[in-house]
């Protein structure tokens, strides 16, 4: 008998000996413990990303204390009414998320389907509304390094008739809009890998699969998709919200 | 012979037991994803208020970045179900919090203390 015999006789003796789920892999006792494993690991790739964003955080929060009067000129350039849309399709994305896992959890194949679905349309608008925000800032002149103008800091704004910077200061707002486009830049591709993933989910999940007890690629692209919910929840307020009234 | 097969059954439930990552797994009802979600979006609408309204000094930072801690604690707690998870998804969460807080702290110490009495 060669060794090629042998390791398949083994092999085939080592499926028979313990029946299982074709999902659960060899080195793991049980289900549960695999998916806890796979739950331990997503926390800590969540954590490599919350000491990303973070660091923008970070130099946010400096910057804005540095150049103050071009951080409360920045903000008020911003679409109020865009960033609570974007906050509200967010949040609701999460729960259609949490649900998406539920159905997973209690195996209903059509009802995953279909909050994943619901998903992919909320982050998508999502992404619409970020897209038109964007192409504002780009026809007023705010997107530093291609196409800015500190003209419109300079003489005041019709909803800010104060907002008169020097020239040097309305310069720095530059600053602001690079922190800006960095933050919002990496969160949205932080959603665009997420509908990707989403996408290759639920055509698997058309397949039959994530509906038969094999649940952790579902609850960790969940906590993926949180995650990210959870970036904006503090993007919102930091971009938006605290310079209205300066 | 009976004791020592005893003794082998009993080792292999104490084993079983004490797996650090066994954790039964606790189905969250959609009632909970439903009252968490109205809640965030509750908060959503007032801190959205608040920031309409001009509060005394850094009032209205302070109000909205409590108003997105409390809504970053419901999401982590109900949606990414720590509240239900073992204690060592507890510990890696916590942990990787405080290592940020410590992080941000720090170089905020620094930053602010750069200029001491020079302002």
């Amino acid at each position: 008998m060669d060794s090629h015999t042998v390791a398949a006789q083994t092999a085939e003796a080592a499926h028979s000996e313990h029946e299982h789920p074709a999902f659960l892999k060899h080195h793991f006792e049980s289900v549960e413990q695999q998916r806890e494993s796979a739950t331990f690991g997503m926390w800590l790739f969540l954590l490599t990303e919350i000491m990303f964003f973070g660091g923008l955080f970070c130099a946010y929060l400096i910057f804005r204390n540095w150049y103050y009067p071009a951080f409360v000129a920045g903000s008020h350039s911003l679409h109020l009414w865009a960033g609570t849309l974007n906050t509200t399709l967010l949040i609701i994305s999460s729960f259609t998320m949490a649900m998406a896992v539920h159905a997973a959890e209690t195996r209903v194949r059509k009802a995953l389907m279909g909050w994943m679905i619901a998903t992919i349309v909320l982050g998508s608008g999502f992404l619409c509304v970020k897209a038109y925000e964007w192409h504002d800032e780009w026809v007023e002149h705010h997107v530093p390094g291609l196409n800015f103008s500190p003209a419109g800091f300079l003489h005041g704004t019709k909803d800010y008739p104060d907002d008169k910077l020097s020239l040097d200061m309305a310069e720095k707002t530059q600053v602001y809009f690079s922190l800006y486009f960095a933050m919002t830049g990496m969160h949205a591709l932080h959603m665009v890998i997420g509908v990707s993933l989403l996408a290759i989910l639920l055509f698997q999940a058309y397949g039959g699969k994530y509906v038969e007890g094999h649940v952790a690629p579902i609850e960790n692209f969940g906590l993926y998709w949180h995650f990210v919910d959870i970036v904006w929840i503090f993007l919102f307020p930091l971009l938006y919200l605290i310079s209205r009234h300066q | 012979m009976q004791g020592a097969g005893n003794r082998e059954a009993f080792m292999a439930e104490a084993k079983h037991h004490d797996e650090p990552t066994l954790h039964e797994e606790h189905i969250v009802s959609p009632t909970v994803y439903l009252l968490i979600g109205g809640t965030l979006l509750v908060f959503t609408a007032l801190t959205v208020g608040a920031s309409l309204i001009d509060l005394p000094g850094d009032l209205n930072a302070v109000v909205a970045l409590a108003i997105a801690c409390i809504k970053m604690t419901l999401v982590v707690l109900f949606f990414m179900h720590v509240k239900y998870s073992s204690k060592l998804t507890k510990l890696t969460v916590g942990a990787g919090f405080l290592t940020f807080c410590v992080l941000i702290m720090m170089t905020m110490t620094d930053y602010i203390s750069r200029a001491w009495g020079r302002w």
